[in-house]
């Protein structure tokens, strides 16, 4: 054994539910003994990426691959995808509704933020199929 | 790693063993065995929840009785700011402090008083701005432990300062000293007070080596016999002893201490669920513009301590009363080094990682692997008649080898079936020769008609 896989359906349809992955996921690194700054990374990334599946996607589903080396995670939706990648990856750049800015979200920092604690970033979207967001966090 | 002391303690004679306990402490540090609660020391951080919760009053905390002030030739009372949120009707603070020297201390200094230099201290290392913000406050003793053994990534954010509590032990020790002559050993620092978590701070200190608390007594131990007294006290001429304004006393219930940084970007949460939910946020950087963090672990702040008398509420409002013709603040830090070494922490906090599966992370994976595995085999009620809190808890117990898996009733019941099935199966299955009726072909071997376990 040298993997350890977790995933998690996001629900689209509850703001109140977003967190419950990066949660869960952080309850196990701490299990785990993973260092406090590796799990601060991988809870932030992986916070950021449900608030935008929840906002953008109407949910999505994310994998979690652990190895001792390193975090693997992958966030899948089948929404409306991201036209302008480079853009979008710019701080203060939001798609976000009036309606979810009001509750606080929708800065425009969540890819960023989700650049900036992971350790590699990839993503691969199609306007009108869907955005997948692959991140990489080290762990030694 | 230090040793773990404990001031919540259990009365085997009184516990039933029921679940109660188990389901309420908020690190998971109680399990039942041989239907008695049992408590793992490396988790407990005191928080009095279980002592709260217990219908059969068996989890008590360890504290002096009052024969402890006898024991020092000059004794000196500390009470807590919420202390005097105690008493009905009360007008004057100083009806309480001159109480306690009828009582027999042969000296008072109020915690409020010592809690407005911590916040006086506390402003002043805020404009400095060397700390990592948000500042998370340090005076909640089950907090700070909280924080030690689940929240690594935040003890930076701790306010490197001591409790108000122990900044008056020290504070009212060197006075006495200089006053009386006696020998520091001679003079007895008595805390008065609400929480379980205090007495564990003075016996088992974080931040300093050594506490200068030297006895601890429960509110509701000497409240009675206090109460008693004070109706003497009040028809006699007082002494003026009280040296705290509003901030110091406002520290008694959540959301005081914060009062007492005079800066509006704060938040203050109490209850040790709620206290959970913010480091939760707190850790994923969900609060990016706030300075100062008030965490209580008992609702309502310390007038929610379980060793009160009085309803937390009811006790808040009292304190509003009391504290509302008061000034704002008696006490001030006249040169911030002055006061540093009462003040600031002398040994930094560690983490202390209790939860973890194993040391070596390979095998931390390998045990987490399995924890899964007999999750899934686990009904999921989260029942707790195993003994341990849910049965994620029952699998990580059975993984660290601390119980079998057979303790889920569920599983027990399914084993049970297995084996009445082997025993209808093995009641039918006659051997050969002693079948009655027409002799016939050999049999084949009989199916099995259900799983092996």
């Amino acid at each position: 054994m040298n993997t350890l896989k977790w995933t998690y359906e996001v629900d689209g349809s509850d703001f109140t539910r977003a967190g419950e992955a990066s949660s869960n996921v952080k309850k196990k690194l701490r299990a785990l003994g993973v260092s406090p700054d590796v799990i601060r990374k991988v809870s932030i990334a992986l916070y950021e990426g449900e608030i935008n599946m929840v906002i953008h996607a109407d949910g999505g589903k994310i994998d979690v691959e652990m190895t001792p080396e390193k975090i693997d995670m992958v966030l899948a939706d089948t929404g409306k995808g991201i036209p302008d990648i480079e853009q979008a990856m710019q701080e203060g750049w939001s798609t976000a509704p009036d309606e979810v800015r009001s509750l606080g979200f929708g800065a425009g920092m969540g890819l960023p933020n989700m650049k900036k604690y992971s350790d590699e970033m990839r993503i691969e979207s199609t306007v009108g199929v869907g955005t997948t967001v692959y991140m990489t966090v080290y762990i030694q | 790693m230090q040793e773990f002391f404990h001031s919540v303690t259990l009365d085997r004679d009184k516990c039933m063993g029921c679940i109660n306990c188990i389901k309420r402490c908020p690190t998971e540090a109680i399990r039942v065995r041989n239907k008695k609660a049992y408590i793992i020391k490396e988790r407990c951080i005191d928080c009095g929840e279980c002592i709260r919760v217990c219908p059969h009053h068996a989890k008590r905390a360890t504290c002096d009785n009052l024969d402890i002030i006898g024991r020092y030739e000059y004794a000196i009372a500390l009470p807590a700011p919420s202390f005097m949120a105690q008493f009905n009707n009360l007008e004057d603070v100083d009806i309480v402090l001159n109480a306690l020297l009828d009582f027999g201390f042969h000296e008072v200094f109020e915690v409020a008083k010592a809690a407005e230099i911590v916040s006086a201290a506390t402003r002043a290392l805020m404009k400095e701005g060397n700390l990592p913000k948000p500042v998370i406050s340090s005076a909640c003793p089950a907090v700070t432990r909280l924080i030690r053994v689940r929240f690594p990534g935040l003890i930076d954010h701790i306010l490197p300062l001591n409790a108000p509590i122990e900044v008056a032990a020290r504070m009212a020790k060197k006075a006495a000293v200089e006053k009386t002559g006696l020998p520091m050993e001679k003079i007895g620092a008595i805390f008065i007070s609400p929480c379980p978590a205090k007495v564990t701070a003075t016996k088992m200190p974080l931040g300093t080596e050594k506490s200068w608390v030297d006895g601890v007594i429960a509110v509701s131990e000497i409240y009675p016999k206090l109460v008693s007294v004070m109706k003497e006290t009040a028809a006699k001429p007082m002494q003026p002893l009280s040296e705290a304004g509003k901030i110091g006393l406002s520290w008694g219930s959540s959301s005081g201490e914060c009062s007492g940084i005079l800066n509006d970007n704060y938040l203050a949460a109490d209850g040790i669920e709620n206290v959970i939910r913010v480091l939760e946020d707190l850790e994923d950087e969900k609060f990016r513009d706030v300075d100062f963090i008030e965490l209580n672990a008992c609702s309502g702040g310390c007038v929610g301590g379980v060793l009160n008398v009085e309803n937390p509420y009811v006790a808040k409002t009292k304190l509003y009363r009391i504290r509302k013709h008061l000034p704002v603040s008696l006490n001030r830090l006249d040169s911030p080094e002055e006061a540093r070494e009462d003040l600031m922490w002398d040994t930094p906090l560690e983490f202390v990682p209790v939860l973890k599966l194993d040391e070596d992370m390979w095998t931390a994976m390998e045990k987490m692997e399995k924890v899964e595995e007999i999750c899934q085999s686990l009904e999921g009620l989260d029942c707790g008649s195993c003994g341990a809190p849910s049965c994620r808890a029952l699998a990580e117990d059975v993984v660290r080898g601390l119980a079998s898996v057979d303790d889920c009733i569920f599983r027990y019941k399914d084993s049970i079936h297995v084996l009445l099935n082997d025993l209808h199966r093995l009641e039918r299955a006659v051997p050969a020769p002693f079948r009655t009726g027409e002799p016939e072909e050999p049999a084949k071997k009989e199916e099995k008609t259900d799983d092996t376990h």
